[in-house]
């Protein structure tokens, strides 16, 4: 017989595991672990209950996540989870695991700098080129094909590539 | 038929989230009208992406407003089914987008403001709007820094993008004023620690403001006389051209949905 509270545990784990295989459906080779947008999992009354946060406001990737998260469970047998948006603590880059930074590097996207001053007005910065790893690198446009990434240029290599924004 | 208006009781927190989210609605709208339009591929991309921060913003201030108020509104009744004297948006974030040099000096003046203000109300005493608050502040200092750059870019560029922007700052500067006005019903959310004053955060706005100005060679007007109304329903007849656009589709067709 097994107790209520290992099988909650058991259970939590699972729906944990099973949440943890969702990818970003914009760059595919992180997870939502790896990027600290899942927050949280718990039983509450036999019931499972994801807290995931929102990277930027408008992301509208949060939606897509959502139903990724409600069919991984499913396929864990894990009926009618409830998924929530927490906002606080807002979320951060430097939550991106480094394992999360090395993918993302492979991928061809430039992890965040960390420790970048994003609150000085004309900040300078150095991005090294994923491809090259050549810092004679500039910024091309702060904004870049997805809300969380900015498009920077190689001067070496010549290859533009996208920059994951420090925030 | 199509879809009335509803009915909003505005207790003074409804309205003063209504009045945030209208501001971050209207604003963001504006810049997706650029779509597809800007002068060149990676700012048509920039304006988006603003505009999809401001929707997102707009969308946690909504669906906040609707479970204080309690009356079965929600983020897209607010948005969908209120007519234009229902509306609580600042007038800057209504004026029409005009040429980039216009669109910039709106968004660095709004962004100059929507920095400090969000970091203020990161302390509010309203779990969910201090969470609001810490997301939005973010989004607003990336913001500023964009628009800086690009005032400074326009400013001290050629004679041609240097007049574009004196004339854009110099039509906009009697919007700026409404941003740091307050009422009764806001003062009331003040004195409990909800709400910030913003009145207070003038200064280092007009700090920030006329730095990056001095850099881009521009001159801060010296008219004080400031335009006002908006966050009373009071606007100008752009807001009603802006509605017609965004409400068309639930007001022709009510419930509409993908």
């Amino acid at each position: 017989m097994v107790s209520v509270a290992q099988h909650d545990a058991d259970l939590r784990q699972r729906a944990w595991d099973a949440a943890a295989q969702v990818v970003d459906p914009e760059i595919p080779v992180l997870t939502i672990a790896d990027l600290g947008v899942l927050r949280d999992v718990r039983v509450k009354d036999g019931c499972v209950e994801v807290a995931i946060t929102p990277t930027y406001s408008g992301c509208p990737a949060m939606n897509m996540i959502v139903v990724e998260i409600e069919l991984a469970l499913a396929r864990e047998g894990i009926a009618h989870p409830k998924v929530h948006t927490v906002l606080s603590p807002a979320w951060t880059t430097d939550w991106l695991s480094e394992d999360g930074r090395r993918k993302l590097k492979d991928y061809g996207i430039a992890p965040p700098q960390a420790g970048s001053g994003r609150r000085a007005l004309f900040g300078e910065l150095t991005v090294p080129c994923p491809q090259c790893g050549s810092t004679d690198t500039e910024l091309l446009s702060e904004f870049g094909s997805t809300s969380c990434k900015a498009l920077w240029r190689c001067k070496s290599c010549r290859e533009p590539f996208d920059y994951f924004k420090c925030h | 038929m199509p879809a009335a208006s509803i009915q909003v009781s505005e207790t003074p927190l409804v309205l003063y989230t209504l009045r945030r989210a209208d501001d971050a609605l209207i604003l963001g709208h504006r810049l997706s009208e650029w779509c597809g339009h800007a002068p060149m591929l990676e700012e048509d991309m920039a304006l988006a992406n603003m505009g999809l921060d401001l929707l997102g913003q707009a969308r946690e201030l909504y669906s906040y407003a609707a479970k204080v108020e309690g009356n079965g509104n929600d983020e897209d009744k607010f948005a969908y089914l209120r007519d234009v004297r229902q509306y609580r948006n600042l007038l800057l974030v209504e004026r029409p987008n005009g040429d980039f040099a216009h669109t910039m000096a709106r968004q660095f003046f709004y962004a100059a403001f929507a920095d400090l203000y969000w970091l203020a109300m990161m302390a509010s005493r309203d779990p969910t709007m201090a969470a609001i608050a810490a997301r939005s502040e973010k989004e607003s200092a990336y913001h500023l820094r964009h628009c800086s750059e690009w005032m400074v870019r326009l400013g001290d560029g050629t004679d041609e993008s240097h007049r574009r922007a004196q004339n854009a700052i110099d039509e906009l500067w009697a919007y700026t004023g409404e941003m740091f006005q307050s009422d009764e019903s806001e003062r009331g959310l003040i004195d409990v620690g909800i709400a910030v004053d913003t009145s207070a955060l003038r200064p280092r706005w007009l700090q920030t403001v006329s730095s990056v100005l001095t850099e881009a060679t521009l001159t801060l007007p010296n008219n004080d006389w400031m335009q006002q109304g908006g966050r009373f329903g009071r606007h100008s007849e752009h807001l009603g051209h802006l509605l017609s656009q965004l409400q068309s589709m639930q007001r022709t067709f009510p419930g509409a949905t993908w």
